[in-house]
């Protein structure tokens, strides 16, 4: 089964990478408002069914692939 | 009867660079300095344990968050929760913040760039097992070096664990912290490096303070042990 995360800085973090690439983005004339940047983590595991695996990687961003203080996360299962 | 030696454990990670220079202060600073490999998952006998400062494991994902699963960090969370001393410095520091030993994180630092020189440091509290040969209040001139130094605590942080504060912020650290303690005090971790700041030739020796204070307090434990 292949699920992805997305992990993202919570609202109110500071993220100057974000920042920075908002500006690039205004020098290259495009008008950007915000920007934020986190990660997309691809993952590839054994699991029963969805739901099993929804749960199992949750655990896994619970405990290492996403820091509550500073980061949100959303699990997506793609079968 | 003289006094006893300490013995003081540095942990070696993959990608550790300050555990020689640790375990060198240490040594200069009259404590048994034991170098420890992060395999280990038993300890040798320690007074206290230090982890330095570098790169553990790349700084893949976040900086300190795979060192938090190594064996060896799993037994310096049994010796603290044990009431034992324990140090972190620069990726130290962040990994006992990953672990959840320490409050907060360390991010990316606001300018996004690499920090590396010498900065102020006032000393908030003098009664911890780290700064104990300091006054409150004093300045302490310490090596900083590090992208991923800003401090974020979280928002109940009771300000009595905050150990040192910047002069100049280097990093965009929430209060201009660099340093903090847990609540009981025997777990501390600093952004600045100590280990780099043991002899004038140095440029400061100032960080033999605070590594000659966790000497004293590992000398204590060894004490109230006899």
């Amino acid at each position: 089964m292949k699920a992805t995360v997305l992990v993202r800085p919570k609202p109110g973090i500071l993220d100057p990478q974000g920042e920075a690439v908002g500006s690039a983005l205004g020098h290259l004339g495009f008008e950007v408002h915000d920007a934020r940047i986190g990660k997309v983590i691809d993952l590839e595991l054994e699991a029963a069914d969805e739901a099993t695996a929804k749960a199992e990687v949750e655990q896994m961003c619970e405990r290492l692939l996403a820091n509550p203080l500073i980061e949100s996360y959303e699990v997506e299962i793609v079968g | 009867m003289a006094s006893p030696q300490p013995r003081i454990g540095v942990v070696t990670y993959p990608g550790s660079q300050d555990d020689r220079d640790a375990l060198w202060a240490l040594a200069a600073l009259d404590a048994e300095a034991v170098a420890v490999w992060h395999e280990e998952r038993e300890l040798p006998d320690l007074d206290a344990i230090v982890l330095p400062g570098g790169f553990s494991y790349g700084d893949y994902l976040r900086c300190g968050a795979i060192a938090g699963f190594s064996p060896a960090t799993e037994a310096v969370h049994e010796f603290a929760e044990a009431g034992g001393l324990v140090l972190g410095i620069c990726n130290g520091f962040q990994i006992l913040c990953e672990t959840g030993l320490l409050p907060g994180v360390l991010l990316r630092n606001e300018s996004l760039r690499f920090v590396c020189r010498d900065v102020p440091l006032i000393v908030e509290r003098d009664d911890l097992p780290l700064t104990t040969r300091c006054t409150a209040g004093r300045r302490l001139v310490l090596p900083v070096k590090h992208g991923d130094g800003r401090y974020l605590p979280p928002p109940d942080l009771d300000p009595a664990q905050v150990v040192l504060r910047y002069v100049d912020n280097p990093n965009g650290s929430v209060g201009g912290i660099a340093g903090v303690c847990n609540a009981a005090g025997n777990v501390m971790g600093l952004m600045p490096h100590p280990e780099h700041a043991v002899d004038p030739l140095l440029g400061s020796d100032d960080g033999a303070l605070l590594l000659a204070s966790l000497v004293d307090a590992a000398r204590e434990q060894v004490l109230a042990a006899i």
